[in-house]
């Protein structure tokens, strides 16, 4: 979820005051790294592998996940990103604005694609990026990678590479940086 | 935001903010499916009652590109001339569930009328010789890609600024983002008031390209010319045309920029159109882009309307935790 959409959207709205730190920038770095080796078992390597990020969450941590990977293989798979304002279900129920333009390094017809985003919630921002990927080709497969599943899935989706399994409450927050996850809430 | 009427109803955030979105619809444009479902079942109606082809042609692919379903009231052949009043015709667009209406209109304020009479969002896309506010929003998009940020950038006008809407709105944009304007006009084309504007006047075209950043030329508004306000078109091009003499003093850096439709041999002479730093195809590939960050502003990202069905699931007192995650 974007910082804009953070601020503009309750119960979104206010500022993030966190409960607890659930994972530290070692903590972080090796759910990163065993990511990366799991994307190498399941796809025999980087061959045909694109990284996509989703705006804006899953940005760096695309990034991350790139260089693991380069580091273990010697070869960088693609890196683009994906802005999936244009593809939500809820235009017109709240605030939402496109972040940056959608950046598809190539084409994807027959490629595998992996997904990335910070937080994998209701699923919904998951289903538009899917959707968004349509007008783009048609990839031989599409799989998920989240830093963190915090539950509350609202659509059939599951992420197929997970840094931290998270129980939350439904009205919690989790923000995630390079640097550490927290989870919390959101304050006036 | 509910409707967009002129560029001084916008504050300079809200102007930033538009241009900032801008980019991510042009690469929508852009792609090979260039069409997303962002407005998805909404209707937009062009109402335009003065001749137009690329504003309205522009608005149209704006919309189509957004999944939102266009309708073209034909004034020439609507009932329009059959003696329709402005307000039945409101009130017809209004009986049709229509979400937005882009107008154009020859008298200045008609879209602020239209707006008490729809519950529809209102696009000023023209009034008289009022405001034009997307074509301002688009020469400041084309202008940032030409040199990042027009802070303190110098801006010549040259032209017919007492008819043209384009001058009214493209002042008031350049100067909220912070550049300087100089207006260069026979006295018979300056409006009557500009000691009031926030610019430089001068008659000197030649004084003032000296140190342009940027060149804009507007059109001869020929058809709004009740009176004879210039002595001889030739000797107009002679002094307020972009001649080839002119235009190759020019620095190559400095865009050179029109609203269209072009009087080629009038306000720029024949060739130099198509010079390199010509920018007037991308204020037109520009044009769709902005005004789909428009109508997205408006209809799409809910602004004002939509923030009130929020409250609602602000106060949900579910603290239930989801342990489904644990057991992936």
């Amino acid at each position: 979820m974007g910082e804009r959409e953070r601020k503009g959207a309750p119960p979104f709205g206010g500022h993030f005051v966190p409960r607890t730190t659930v994972m530290d920038t070692d903590q972080i770095r090796r759910a990163i790294k065993r990511m990366a080796h799991e994307v190498l078992e399941r796809n025999g390597g980087v061959d045909d592998v694109i990284i996509i990020g989703l705006q804006t969450g899953g940005i760096e941590p695309a990034l991350h996940l790139v260089e693991a990977l380069e580091a273990i293989e010697g070869t960088r798979p693609p890196l683009g990103s994906v802005d999936v304002a244009f593809h939500r279900d809820d235009i017109g129920l709240r605030p939402v604005l496109p972040e940056a333009p959608t950046d598809i390094p190539s084409e994807l017809t027959g490629k595998t694609v992996v997904l990335v985003d910070d937080v994998l919630f209701t699923g919904r921002t998951v289903r538009a990026a899917l959707d968004a990927l349509n007008d783009f080709g048609r990839p031989r497969s599409v799989q998920l990678a989240v830093m963190v599943d915090r539950g509350h899935r609202e659509l059939p989706i599951r992420a197929d590479y997970v840094g931290k399994n998270l129980p939350s409450a439904f009205s919690e927050v989790v923000r995630v940086t390079m640097q550490h996850v927290e989870i919390g809430r959101m304050e006036k | 935001m509910k409707h967009l009427l002129s560029i001084d109803e916008l504050s300079a955030d809200e102007l930033r903010e538009l241009l900032r979105m801008t980019p991510s619809f042009a690469e929508v444009a852009s792609r090979r499916i260039a069409k997303v479902p962002a407005l998805r079942g909404l209707t937009v109606a062009t109402l335009f009652y003065e001749d137009s082809t690329r504003t309205r042609l522009s608005f149209e692919v704006a919309a189509k590109r957004l999944s939102a379903d266009t309708l073209n009231v034909a004034v020439k052949s609507s009932s329009v001339n059959k003696g329709e009043s402005l307000r039945d015709t409101a009130e017809t667009i209004e009986a049709m569930g229509i979400d937005a209406v882009v107008m154009r209109h020859a008298s200045s304020g008609a879209p602020w009328q239209l707006t008490k009479w729809v519950g529809a969002s209102v696009i000023n896309a023209g009034d008289g010789w009022h405001q034009h506010p997307t074509q301002a929003l688009l020469d400041c998009f084309t202008l940032q890609q030409q040199f990042g940020d027009l802070d303190s950038r110098h801006i010549v006008m040259v032209g017919d600024i007492k008819h043209s809407r384009v001058a009214r709105s493209d002042v008031e944009a350049f100067t909220k983002l912070g550049a300087t304007v100089t207006l260069v006009a026979p006295p018979t084309l300056l409006p009557p008031a500009t000691n009031t504007w926030p610019v430089t006047i001068s008659h000197d075209l030649d004084a003032a390209l000296i140190d342009a950043d940027a060149v804009y030329l507007l059109r001869m508004q020929r058809e709004r010319q009740r009176e004879a306000l210039v002595p001889d078109m030739r000797e107009y091009t002679a002094l307020y045309g972009l001649t080839a003499q002119r235009a190759s003093r020019l620095s190559t850096s400095v865009p050179i920029m029109h609203p269209g439709p072009m009087n080629r041999g009038v306000e720029i002479a024949a060739d130099v159109p198509d010079l390199d730093q010509v920018v007037v195809v991308d204020q037109v590939r520009n044009g769709v882009a902005i005004r789909m960050a428009v109508l997205f502003m408006l209809l799409g990202s809910g602004g004002s309307a939509a923030l009130p069905v929020l409250e609602a699931v602000v106060d949900d007192p579910d603290q239930q935790v989801d342990e489904s995650a644990v057991a992936v």
